[in-house]
């Protein structure tokens, strides 16, 4: 009933967990960009006049929301599998986080875009704006900056959820981990370093997406209190 | 490779679902108890509870549930106990229920207007006093539609415990899928069991938030 701690043989593995948590960073940079991209354009033809966009918006959205990541990600792995697409595991994580994020940040974007006064609007109308420079300038811009904290935490969670990719047998950081544990025997010792990467990934993270809302919203940090 | 979809294998995973439902109970339980004890001690007046539960939070928060799930699967086992895969579960996802309920009621806590609080003290009444008779019962009608809409994450969140071999209704997809082979038909009906449980508790949320919204505007959790 002794608990025996030998953390130098699995921290010799170190450029294999390096390398995990470089590709996890990897996953979650790019499931952020193009899931902040998605997510925005679902936002977006939620408020469509076109009721077919419109529902299918929110068809999305309700979908991936009420389903767990890891039946999401087996969908896409063998979806496409059975399409005949040949996709290396890296590229099935991305897209299936993708999708996965694109639904949260679409209704955070949803918030955004709602809590937009209406006469800020009809004020940009009566200034003779395109709708155009409307959606842009009065709705989309604001919005973001409104919903910035929101959103960053929603892609540190989804850093952490990319940890679900090791079932696809992406090589990210927990799928590392399953390796090294299966080959030293010390799995409690691997899963502790492991554990503690994830929370520097995530303090990361954090700090640079509060260092990129200072660079991109100086009226936020003008006011020195969120809008 | 045997045959077709056929009712033994719907009851098979009929009773994965069931055992999605017993774990989620597990964890809301044990993570709302868990839970409470951390969204008080955030607020405590010693300064150290305050610390030590702040810490406790954001090194759950910080950790994929996947990783908790692996070090209470072998962390258990590695102290020389041995447990069932739904014990090591149950206490890992309370743990993690835990951390993020906590957070979650300390913000509605303390989102209990201030006068409340001062007119409590203003009655001499002591913190426990204060805490059980005035905010609490406010606490709660505030906690309600967050506390639903968390509970969907629990939901998904148990499919990780198929992992660690826990036999809930996403491992008995997989099993029912190694003898089938057929693995969109049957990761689209697992799905589709997530979405029929979890999609009623999303409409209810949204519906308590709507209806808490009327009449206090501004103070409805974002």
């Amino acid at each position: 009933m002794s608990l025996q701690l030998d953390f130098p043989a699995v921290l010799e593995r170190w450029p294999s967990f390096l390398g995990g948590a470089v590709l996890t960073l990897e996953l979650a940079a790019f499931a952020t960009v193009f899931g902040a991209l998605f997510g925005t354009l679902a936002a977006v033809g939620r408020g469509s006049r076109s009721p077919l966009i419109a529902g299918a918006c929110k068809v999305y959205v309700e979908a991936i929301r009420n389903t767990p990541l890891l039946v999401q990600i087996f969908l896409v792995y063998f979806g496409l599998a059975s399409l005949g697409l040949k996709l290396s595991a890296f590229t099935v994580a991305v897209a299936a986080l993708t999708i996965n994020v694109g639904a949260y940040t679409a209704e955070i974007m949803r918030a955004g875009f709602e809590a937009i006064p209406r006469g800020q609007i009809e004020a940009a109308e009566g200034l003779a704006l395109s709708r155009l420079q409307i959606y842009w300038h009065i709705i989309l811009l604001p919005a973001i900056e409104r919903v910035y904290p929101a959103l960053t935490s929603q892609f540190v969670l989804l850093m952490l959820a990319s940890s679900v990719c090791s079932q696809i047998s992406a090589e990210e950081l927990t799928a590392v981990a399953n390796y090294i544990q299966s080959d030293t025997y010390r799995a409690f010792e691997t899963y502790i370093i492991v554990a503690v990467l994830y929370i520097i990934l995530s303090l990361v993270m954090r700090a640079g997406f509060w260092g990129l809302g200072l660079v991109l919203f100086p009226r936020r940090r003008r006011l020195g209190t969120p809008l | 490779m045997g045959g077709h979809l056929n009712i033994n294998h719907l009851m098979f995973l009929g009773q994965g679902a069931l055992w999605t439902i017993g774990l989620s109970v597990i964890a809301l339980i044990g993570g709302g108890i868990v839970g409470f004890v951390i969204a008080l001690a955030r607020i405590s007046p010693l300064k150290s509870v305050r610390i030590a539960s702040g810490v406790y939070v954001q090194l759950i928060q910080g950790t994929p549930l996947l990783v908790i799930l692996f070090l209470g699967y072998f962390g258990l086992a590695a102290i020389g106990l041995k447990v069932s895969s739904l014990t090591a579960a149950g206490a890992s996802l309370t743990l993690y229920v835990a951390a993020y309920l906590g957070e979650i009621w300390r913000g509605c806590i303390q989102s209990v207007p201030k006068p409340q609080w001062e007119a409590a003290e203003g009655l001499a009444l002591s913190r426990t006093q204060r805490m059980i008779k005035v905010i609490l019962p406010q606490a709660v009608r505030i906690a309600t539609p967050p506390t639903v809409g968390f509970m969907v994450q629990i939901i998904k969140n148990t499919s990780l415990a198929s992992v660690v071999g826990f036999v809930e209704l996403m491992r008995s997809g997989q099993i029912v899928n190694n003898s089938l082979f057929e693995p969109f038909v049957i990761y689209a009906i697992i799905a589709a069991a997530y979405f029929a449980m979890c999609y009623p508790l999303s409409l209810f949320s949204q519906k308590l938030e709507r209806r808490m919204g009327r009449g206090r505007s501004n103070l409805a959790p974002a």
